[in-house]
């Protein structure tokens, strides 16, 4: 889109520093007068939260460094000395550990926003794939972040998470040994995955930067999941994005407010603060919340081997999302049935989720049975055929023209998007 | 498209001036824990608590070394030469002047309580060592007299005194002020 | 079209709430415990110190003697937001204790009395030597015991605690396994050492029932019961795994209070930046229909 305004340096030293290093004017044409659909609803301010989010869990996370000590005999104690003897500790710690929850709250509402309106598809393909490597990335971290406070969950996680890589034929068990340096679990291994736990945080940072400059070349998706045509289907992103982002990263923080400070512990579970006893498993080992969807799945499939591949498949299939959904709409807006196997899809996986807190027996695992098969086919089948078959409603014929109360001639049927731009 | 209607700036400016000072209080207020917690902590502030030291094992002539918050401190059991030949010395003319009288504590002139911290650049001296009957710094030649003055070398100041009182002729509490002297 | 929806959404509905149902039978059958009114418990929620000294009194008189807590030191006894001792009364019961120093100058550990600084002594030298002491059962160590222990409450409990921020399942637990001792019923076997409990998971625990009415002297006429000791044992526990619980509930109020008027600015000054936009009529203005297909 053109026409927004360059940065014209004003002072000797902008102008200076223009010339040697030109950051003022990227952050001025990307963040500043960048062109940002007028019509983007609060489901779009994911993406500001999600930043402020890793940037909040990378420095408590430092600060937490400087405390903490990785090893399994002085771990436990050193996370207890940070509760209770370092200034503000108590904060810090539960700032990290809900954080780390909430950093997941905010990318599903991201992923579900990207699905439901289409942003997966082209011209944005790249843009979501680097998005599944961010999920992915994330995790990973969280994974292993997990396995410091080296509780009984902490261990019995490891241990079964590191456990999967066995399934794999022929090279399993040589790469379970590798990962845990030693025989089993133990000090090798908490020391590796602090190390990661440190590094893979910055890995993510770097993946951001490609993923918003792979987003800034293509521009935001909208509600209509119609491409913005004209200068009056945009705003310039500071203020109007900027104030949105703002204002409800603040009413997200009031929700991770009222999780630090009333019910830190909630979404924990008590057996992690008992300290990691290599001789005793707990009686139902359990993920943290937002693994339980992908962990129940993993359970669903009888046998070891599929299951992995299963649990693995489950994200991975996500990546190939342009490709599965064979639809030229975008929008869910405008696809009803799509719509409605989405929503029952997002039911899955919240049902899954509770599956997967479950004990596997009874009639919890035909259940998660019938959704993980859900899930599958959904991805698999539903999808492309949607595409094929679905009735879709008419398309505005502009982002303006959708904003417009009044005006819409009845019964105007607009062409579907050619997706060329003005 | 961004235009500001004339008509209203004032409480537009009101409430972005507002917003902006509210969330700039936040900010610096979510600095104060990120900062904070690099201060000592609980339990090595508990750590530094004072120390109990019984003097009555210490013969005369005797110089030992306690450790109090990490740091070291010597305790010299002085003879009389050794407080003679601090007090002798014309101490306006000293590197850094003090007189003896001001580095031990009245009734208590033969205990001498010092940070074994060269002032230089933080070696530990060596007792009973160099030209002045004190201590002797190995890392770059200062040399310490019988009041743990600095007489000779790079060091600029006196060896330090800790805060110490008597609590008994016998017993010293390092890390607790004496007393102000009547 | 409606009609097909509603069965989609119907059958994932019925799959994922009536199974869980259906399940309750193959559950073990476990009483939860009774919930219990706590002085910490809600947004204002503080500790009530007296209540901490009797507990801390139990403890000292009752469990340290096969109980460790070895992540609280004597000092913590005269932090804000505790019991409330003052420090020389805090320094009085470390010097009760006898904590192990060394090595002195003949190469030996040696007993001394406590200090400030000290953390509380554990009653056995290691793990082994307690299981030694108590028939093979490991009494835990009590210092974050209260947020260690818990009970599932279900579906859909468990959404509604998030709102009525209920954190005290631990406390609510311990009381009840300390109030939980019975008979076992007729036909049930107790594996031999252990006694029944009303509420430990199985009913058979290792340890044998440690209070009874009267066994603590409470001088400020609290009533000496086993009930009362369990409350203010488990309140005592409780501060023990969570002392900053006060100095957390209080800056959570400044900073939701915070929150609220910040949110509250930043929604009124984005409604005042886009009032332009929604409401500037000229670039709303609809374009005739050769306009549309030109783009």
């Amino acid at each position: 889109m053109s026409g927004h305004s360059i940065y014209k340096p004003q002072s000797p030293f902008m102008r200076w520093l223009e010339r040697r290093l030109p950051i003022a004017s990227l952050v001025y044409s990307s963040f500043i007068t960048y062109p940002t659909p007028r019509n983007l609803n609060y489901w779009w301010t994911f993406g500001a939260i999600l930043t402020f989010m890793l940037g909040a869990q990378i420095a408590t996370g430092i600060v937490l460094a400087m405390h903490y000590t990785p090893h399994v005999d002085y771990a436990f104690n050193s996370v207890e000395s940070i509760m209770r003897d370092v200034n503000y500790g108590w904060l810090l710690r539960y700032l990290h550990s809900n954080g780390a929850s909430f950093f997941f709250v905010a990318v599903y509402a991201h992923i579900a926003r990207g699905m439901y309106y289409g942003s997966y598809k082209e011209p944005r393909e790249v843009l979501w794939i680097l998005g599944v490597i961010l999920f992915l990335l994330m995790v990973v971290t969280g994974f292993m972040g997990y396995v410091l406070p080296w509780g009984q969950m902490s261990f019995w996680a490891a241990t079964v998470i590191t456990n999967l890589f066995s399934a794999i034929p022929l090279v399993g068990d040589p790469i379970v040994t590798w990962l845990w340096g030693g025989y089993a679990v133990g000090n090798p291994t908490l020391n590796r995955f602090y190390s990661l736990h440190y590094l893979l945080p910055f890995v993510i940072v770097g993946v951001v930067v490609l993923h918003i400059w792979a987003l800034h070349m293509v521009g935001q998706n909208n509600p209509t999941g119609v491409e913005p045509k004209a200068e009056k289907d945009t705003v310039a992103f500071t203020p109007y994005a900027t104030v949105k982002d703002v204002f409800f990263t603040g009413v997200f923080c009031l929700f991770f407010a009222w999780f630090v400070f009333y019910i830190p512990n909630y979404l924990g579970h008590p057996d992690n603060y008992i300290p990691a006893n290599p001789g005793q498993t707990p009686p139902h080992i359990v993920p943290e919340w937002y693994y339980l969807p992908f962990y129940a799945i993993l359970r669903a499939i009888p046998n070891k081997l599929l299951g992995v591949i299963a649990l693995g498949g489950s994200i991975v299939l996500l990546a190939f999302l342009p490709w599965l959904d064979t639809s030229r709409v975008r929008s869910a807006k405008y696809r009803p049935l799509y719509r409605q196997f989405l929503l029952v899809f997002f039911a899955v996986v919240i049902g899954l989720g509770y599956l997967g807190s479950r004990p596997p027996e009874g009639g919890y695992v035909i259940t998660a049975r019938i959704l993980t098969a859900y899930y599958f086919v959904f991805l698999l089948v539903i999808l492309p055929l949607l595409g094929l078959f679905e009735t879709t409603k008419p398309l505005p014929n502009s982002i303006s023209e959708s904003v417009l109360r009044e005006g819409l001639p009845a019964g105007a049927s607009a062409p579907p998007p050619s997706g060329a731009k003005a | 498209m961004t235009t500001i209607s004339a008509a209203e700036p004032s409480r537009r400016d009101f409430l972005l001036v507002a917003t902006g000072t509210v969330a700039a209080v936040g900010a610096a207020a979510a600095l104060v824990p990120l900062i904070g917690q690099m201060e000592p902590d609980a339990s090595t502030i508990a750590a530094g608590a004072p120390l109990e030291v019984n003097l009555a094992p210490i013969a005369e002539g005797q110089i030992v070394k306690v450790f109090w918050r990490s740091k070291p401190i010597f305790i010299f059991h002085r003879s009389k030469r050794d407080i003679d030949s601090a007090r002798e010395v014309n101490w306006h003319t000293l590197p850094d002047p003090a007189p003896d009288s001001a580095r031990v504590q009245a009734g208590h002139e033969q205990w001498l309580v010092l940070i074994g911290i060269c002032t230089h650049l933080g070696c530990i001296p060596l007792a009973h060592q160099g030209n002045y009957d004190g201590w002797f710094c190995p890392c770059h030649g200062s040399q310490y007299d019988t009041s743990g003055r600095i007489r000779q070398g790079p060091a600029p100041l006196n060896l330090g005194l800790p805060p110490y009182k008597f609590v008994s002729d016998t017993t010293i509490r390092i890390g607790e002020t004496a007393p102000a002297k009547a | 079209m409606h009609a097909r929806r509603a069965v989609i959404v119907s059958l994932a509905f019925a799959a994922f709430v009536a199974v869980p149902i259906g399940c309750a039978a193959v559950a073990q059958e476990q009483e939860a415990p009774p919930r219990q009114r706590w002085s910490f418990a809600g947004p204002f929620g503080m500790y009530d110190p007296q209540q901490l000294q009797r507990g801390f009194k139990i403890y000292r008189e009752v469990c340290s003697a096969c109980h460790s807590l070895k992540l609280l030191a004597f000092r913590n006894l005269a932090d804000p937001g505790g019991p409330g001792f003052t420090e020389e009364q805090a320094a009085a019961v470390a010097a009760e204790f006898k904590v192990q120093d060394g090595p002195n100058d003949q190469g030996e550990m040696f007993q001394r009395p406590g200090r400030l600084a000290d953390h509380f002594p554990p009653p056995f030298a290691n793990d082994q030597a307690a299981r030694n002491a108590n028939g093979g059962a490991l009494p835990p160590d009590m210092s974050v015991l209260a947020k260690a222990r818990g009970f599932e409450r279900g579906f859909p409990w468990f959404i509604f605690d998030a709102f009525t921020q209920y954190q005290e399942d631990g406390p609510d637990y311990i009381h009840a396994i300390l109030d939980g001792y019975a008979d076992a019923p007729a036909g049930f076997t107790l594996p031999r050492g252990a006694q029944y409990n009303k509420y430990f998971p199985g009913h058979a625990i290792g340890m044998p029932k440690p209070l009874s009415d009267g066994q603590v002297e409470y001088t400020d006429g609290t009533p000496a019961t086993v009930d009362q000791y369990g409350r203010d044992l488990a309140a005592f526990l409780m501060w023990a795994a969570e002392p900053t619980l006060d100095a957390r509930k209080r800056l959570g109020f400044q900073v939701f209070a915070f929150l609220i008027v910040l949110t509250g600015l930043l929604y009124f000054t984005k409604k005042r930046v886009w009032h332009e936009v929604l409401h500037h009529p000229k670039s709303l203005e609809p374009r005739s229909p050769t306009e549309y297909r030109r783009g």
